[in-house]
């Protein structure tokens, strides 16, 4: 979480415009595969190159996800939408325009709730949604060298998108990356959208401005552009607003225009300004038809929404008595809700150990290995194995995070790591008995000591019988056991 | 190699044969499949040097199917894609481009057993009407050679009229089936938007084109347009109505049929010959029983203005794709992107295409969509309402096809605005989706005269009839042009 | 309404077609004729008219999401102007 503090006497408004790849197994236009990593153009059929004479025919699962998508943020879904060219020349646009929804968009309106802050610092922001429309991924040009030529892959021409444009409703950075992670929490839950940033299936671009505080009118803003992380987002839009301010307070202005991050040198870049802007000559693409949704074929997808982040969290907090933090980062993204879920499904489990669980020792681990959850190597199924060990007094959480180790580095099953590593807790009182005696019995001087008044001298004791017990003997046991005998009449040890 | 048969029927009898009795000798044994497309080869290898009807030839492929156009050759307008045939669209932008995948009119024209001999001539990119915009030269008219053929299906209007095959594919954007038809001396017909599939076909203006036929008669465009015509899932705006079977609705009597006559067409701006051939035409029709009503359909200049804006527009989004990147003419050494294109594309294409690329960029650019694009759709919608009014008082229209038969190489080459005007009568049908014909209707001076039939959306099956009772009371469309040499003996 | 030859270089450079020497006063002369005509799109009758974009009365029929197409790079570059290892080449592109 960024501390990032917006320069006094100024606000920041931002907007955000969010490309999400629908996860269509064939094209927005054609029955080319969409799946990422194929031999370059091998993924293009004739209609994604924009052979001459080729037609689009419109994909049902592209309009039924863009659907999903507005039902889930309480939208309004257009009875009639439809589509329209956007007209400019580039190599990766093998049709000289891209198909999208200018006029008539299929998804109007609604919002998102996101929380920013922790504790008793959280506040609630409800973000606004402008409209979602439906449009065609273009190509890639790989700028590898081809003997001084750029290499144009279509690939991913015609690889369906929504494009997500939210109202001018943000204040600060952090809110921007809220809002863009509730989004991306959205469409993964929906299932509409890998959320992958790195290969580009979700990309943001933020409209920034600042105005001094209490000015209602808008400043001139700046355009960032294919922003792929929020870590990038967050930073990307700390420097504009910096940039933006200091421009303003040495008497400049700001020019609008579109801007590149470069996350190498944390700063964005001039890419152009409005005055070489395209003129895109939109028009109704004549090829295509209005797009008509009656209220039974609506009504049928509202059926299909699965419990998203918001829901999700309200009923962990009052099912499973979570904190509002807790159930957030649980939420906060489908892989880690649904992982939680698997955890917890164990007869008995326990969702607080669970949770806790969840959040720190797998996202310590994931952290350091660089992996998603759904490449944890401790899958949920071993976690509930785990935990479950820890509910009945096999492992204490000491010996469980060894086990969760050898989990992750070596696999196998928990009872197999348990028994091979003798990690077993030493729960048998008699035993513990035994050790606590003899630990007694070795140090009268301490012993003395302790009950003389020195009572921080507890500690000693239950190091000595953890040393003597090489540390599986259960803590709890161990406690009881050395308060019976040093504190308690009947010890022998008195005798 | 030819049977004594074809000897004694001679191949006169062949080329001049309607489609339904080439299929009968077919199927009696009569007739061999390959005798019937040697024989129109050999008539193209003589005659079509004078006309430069073709671009390019196919080698024949006999397909294996018992379809109804079983061993009947043809020709398609080359902007059907056939796949691994070149097609060209008529422009050096893609003068060598072989096509790798079939439009899905050449894929039921296969399917229905029809052999393709080669890919016709016409304006470049469908844009013209003349056929002096080809990269691949003028077409001459077969029946006066100082004559245009009418455009932009040219190529394959002379090519049916002078007998090279027995019909041709071709397409309509504004006229383009409809006018050259008009001016060869040929049956077209141009059926209504969303008939015939669109996929393959290259695209002028996608709310506009529609692909058609060209051929002797009503009753041979009547049989190809059954196979042509139907839903296609691969075109959006193809229509799922149902396909009637053409050719057995040809003898039903028009008796009592409602002929509108629109009064405005028949101005000053129509050549008086030309008028007399077609009122004698519209005469015809009543003499077989049909009334005829005058109806009011005005507005003409109004859709042309329109049409001059849209499909423009349209064109100058649908010929973006033309960049030299993936297909087609691409400059020598471009020395960035910016240069590529350009260069790419001012040489890769006509002055007629860059003309209208350059009207419908400007008509769509910031500023003027409101009052060009917008303006010219609700032109179309009023135009579209004027056919509507006069189809709750007729049942067909009649009128003529041009104001003027086939014009002189070269007359108009120099004015643009002026060629335009050719189209009056017929772009009012294409801004409503209509269906419309053009059937031969007589001369003036030498040159052939076509009379107009346009029809309700979807009532091809009644305008094919129409124009089927007319061809059994004329012979207009059984005249053969005098090709000189040895087309005397035919 | 009359086109100046500084606009019609602007939407020369928006359609990617060069206008040069002998063609540009020819050019602006056929594209002014039919500005001209276009003024026809003034009448007032217009004003109260829904725009057409299509003469089809239907809708946009949808396609089931199913993969139909199986590589055919082979067929599909065999026409591309220049190509290696399955990309089509263009001049540098500067970002």
């Amino acid at each position: 979480m960024s501390d990032y503090v917006i320069p006094s006497g100024w606000e920041a408004v931002i907007g955000l415009e969010i490309h999400a790849q629908l996860a269509t197994r064939s094209k927005i236009f054609s029955g080319a595969s969409t799946a990422f990593g194929a031999e370059p153009n091998a993924q293009a059929c004739a209609v994604d190159l924009g052979l001459p004479g080729v037609l689009p025919v419109l994909n049902e699962g592209a309009v039924r996800m863009a659907s999903l998508f507005g039902l889930a943020i309480d939208a309004e879904i257009s009875r009639v939408s439809s589509f329209d060219r956007k007209n400019y020349f580039y190599p990766d646009l093998p049709k000289g325009y891209q198909t999208t929804q200018l006029a008539r968009p299929i998804v109007v309106g609604g919002q998102v709730t996101i929380t920013t802050g922790e504790g008793k610092q959280a506040r609630e922001h409800t973000i606004n949604v402008t409209r979602a429309h439906l449009e065609e991924d273009a190509g890639k040009s790989l700028h590898e060298d081809f003997h001084g030529m750029t290499g144009i892959d279509l690939n991913r021409a015609g690889t369906p998108l929504i494009e997500i444009v939210s109202e001018p409703d943000m204040r600060s950075p952090e809110q921007a990356v809220a809002y863009a992670r509730k989004i991306h929490a959205i469409v993964q839950y929906l299932g509409i959208c890998d959320g992958n940033m790195q290969e580009g299936s979700f990309r943001v671009d933020a409209n920034v401005s600042v105005r001094p505080e209490g000015e209602t009118a808008f400043g001139t803003r700046a355009e960032i552009k294919n922003v792929n992380s929020f870590r990038f987002l967050q930073r990307a839009i700390e420097f504009e607003i910096e940039r933006q301010v200091d421009l303003l307070e040495t008497g400049g202005e700001v020019v609008q225009c579109t801007r590149l991050y470069d996350p190498d040198r944390d700063e964005t870049r001039l890419m152009r300004t409005k005055e070489d802007a395209d003129d895109y000559r939109y028009f109704p693409c004549p090829d295509l038809l209005p797009v008509v949704l009656d209220e039974a074929t609506i009504e049928s997808w509202r059926a299909e929404l699965p419990e998203l982040p918001d829901a999700k969290a309200g009923r962990y907090q009052s099912e499973y008595g979570l904190s509002a933090y807790d159930a957030g980062v649980l939420t906060a993204s489908r892989a880690t809700a649904e992982y939680f879920e698997a955890v917890i499904a164990r007869d008995g489990a326990d969702p607080k150990l669970a949770a806790n669980w969840v959040m720190g020792e797998v996202a310590a681990l994931l952290n350091r290995l660089e992996l998603e959850i759904n490449e944890c190597p401790v899958p949920a199924d071993k976690l509930a194995d785990l935990l479950e060990r820890i509910g009945d007094g096999t492992l204490s959480n000491k010996l469980g995070r060894e086990v969760f180790e050898a989990l992750a580095e070596e696999g196998g099953s928990v009872d197999a790591i348990i028994e091979a590593r003798g990690l077993k807790q030493i729960s048998d009182t008699g035993a513990i008995e035994a050790m606590v005696d003899e630990v007694i019995a070795a140090n009268p001087g301490q012993v003395e000591a302790y009950r003389g008044g020195k009572d921080k001298l507890f500690g000693f004791f239950v190091g000595q019988v953890m040393k003597a017990a090489k540390g599986k003997a259960n803590p709890q046991a161990v406690n009881d056991v050395l308060k019976r005998r040093l504190d308690g009449p009947d010890d022998p040890g008195v005798v | 190699m030819s049977t004594n048969d074809s000897f004694e029927r001679g191949e006169a009898a062949l080329i001049n044969a309607p489609i339904t009795q080439l299929k009968a000798w077919l199927a009696d044994g009569s007739l061999d499949a390959g005798h019937l497309t040697g024989a129109f080869q050999r008539r193209i290898d003589s005659i079509d040097p004078m006309l430069n009807s073709l671009i390019s030839r196919v080698e024949p492929v006999v397909p294996r199917s018992d379809g109804a156009l079983a061993g009947i050759p043809y020709v398609h307008k080359d902007i059907f894609c056939a796949k691994s045939t070149r097609t060209t669209c008529g422009s050096r932008m893609l003068a060598d481009w072989v096509a790798p995948y079939d439009s899905t009119v050449h894929e039921r024209l296969t399917q229905s057993g029809a052999v393709l001999l080669g890919k016709a001539n016409m304006d470049e990119f469908a844009m013209g009407s003349s056929n002096e915009s080809s990269h691949f030269g003028a077409v001459a008219n077969p029946w006066d050679s100082n004559a245009v053929p009418g455009g932009s299906s040219g190529g394959s209007a002379a090519a049916v009229a002078a007998r090279l095959v027995p019909f041709a594919t071709g397409t309509d954007t504004g006229g383009s089936i409809r006018q050259p038809a008009a001016f060869c001396g040929v049956t077209g017909i141009k059926p209504t938007y969303g008939r015939v599939s669109r996929y393959g076909m290259i695209a002028y203006a996608s709310s506009f084109d529609q692909g058609g036929v060209i051929a002797k008669s009503a009753a041979d465009c009547a049989l190809v347009l059954g196979e042509m015509a139907g839903f296609d899932p691969k075109d959006s705006t193809s229509s799922d109505e149902a396909v009637p079977d053409y050719l057995a609705g040809l003898g039903a009597s028009i008796k009592g049929l409602r002929v509108g006559v629109p009064t405005q067409w028949f101005s000053d701006a129509l050549d008086s010959a030309v008028g007399d051939a077609v009122t004698a035409a519209i005469d015809e029709l009543r003499a077989a029983g049909a009334e005829t009503v005058e109806i009011d359909l005005p507005d003409a200049d109004i859709a042309l203005a329109a049409y001059y804006l849209l499909a423009p527009a349209e064109a100058s989004s649908n010929l973006s794709r033309f960049d030299g990147v993936r297909f087609g003419y691409r400059c020598e050494d471009p020395k960035d992107l910016q240069d590529l294109y350009e260069r790419s594309r001012s040489e890769g294409f006509g002055a007629e295409v860059k003309r209208r690329i350059l009207v419908g960029t400007y008509a769509l650019s910031a500023g003027y969509y409101d009052a060009f694009y917008r303006r010219a759709q609700m032109a179309r919608r009023l135009v579209t309402d004027h056919f509507q009014r006069a189809f709750e008082q007729c049942d067909v229209i009649a009128g003529p096809v041009t104001p003027t038969p086939a014009f002189d190489r070269g007359a108009h080459s120099d004015d643009p605005a002026k060629m335009y005007l050719e189209d009056i009568f017929t772009i009012p049908v294409n801004l409503a989706g209509l269906p419309g014909m053009s059937v031969p209707a007589g001369f003036v001076d030498g040159r052939p005269v076509g009379l107009q039939l346009i029809g309700r959306h979807f009532d091809e099956a009644r305008l094919l009839n129409v124009a089927h009772q007319y061809q059994q009371r004329v012979d207009w469309h059984t005249r053969i042009p005098p090709l000189g040499g040895d087309s005397s003996n035919y | 309404m009359s086109l100046t030859n500084d606009q019609l270089q602007d939407v020369a450079n928006l359609a990617r077609i060069s206008v040069e020497d002998g063609w540009t006063d020819g050019l602006r002369r056929d594209l002014n004729a039919i500005l001209d005509q276009a003024r026809l799109l003034d009448d007032p009758r217009l004003d109260a008219i829904e725009p057409m974009a299509h003469p089809l009365d239907q809708t946009q029929r949808l396609r089931a999401d199913t993969v139909s197409e199986t590589d055919q790079r082979v067929t599909m570059m065999a026409a591309a102007p220049a190509q290696e290892g399955g990309l089509f080449l263009v001049p540098k592109v500067i970002e």
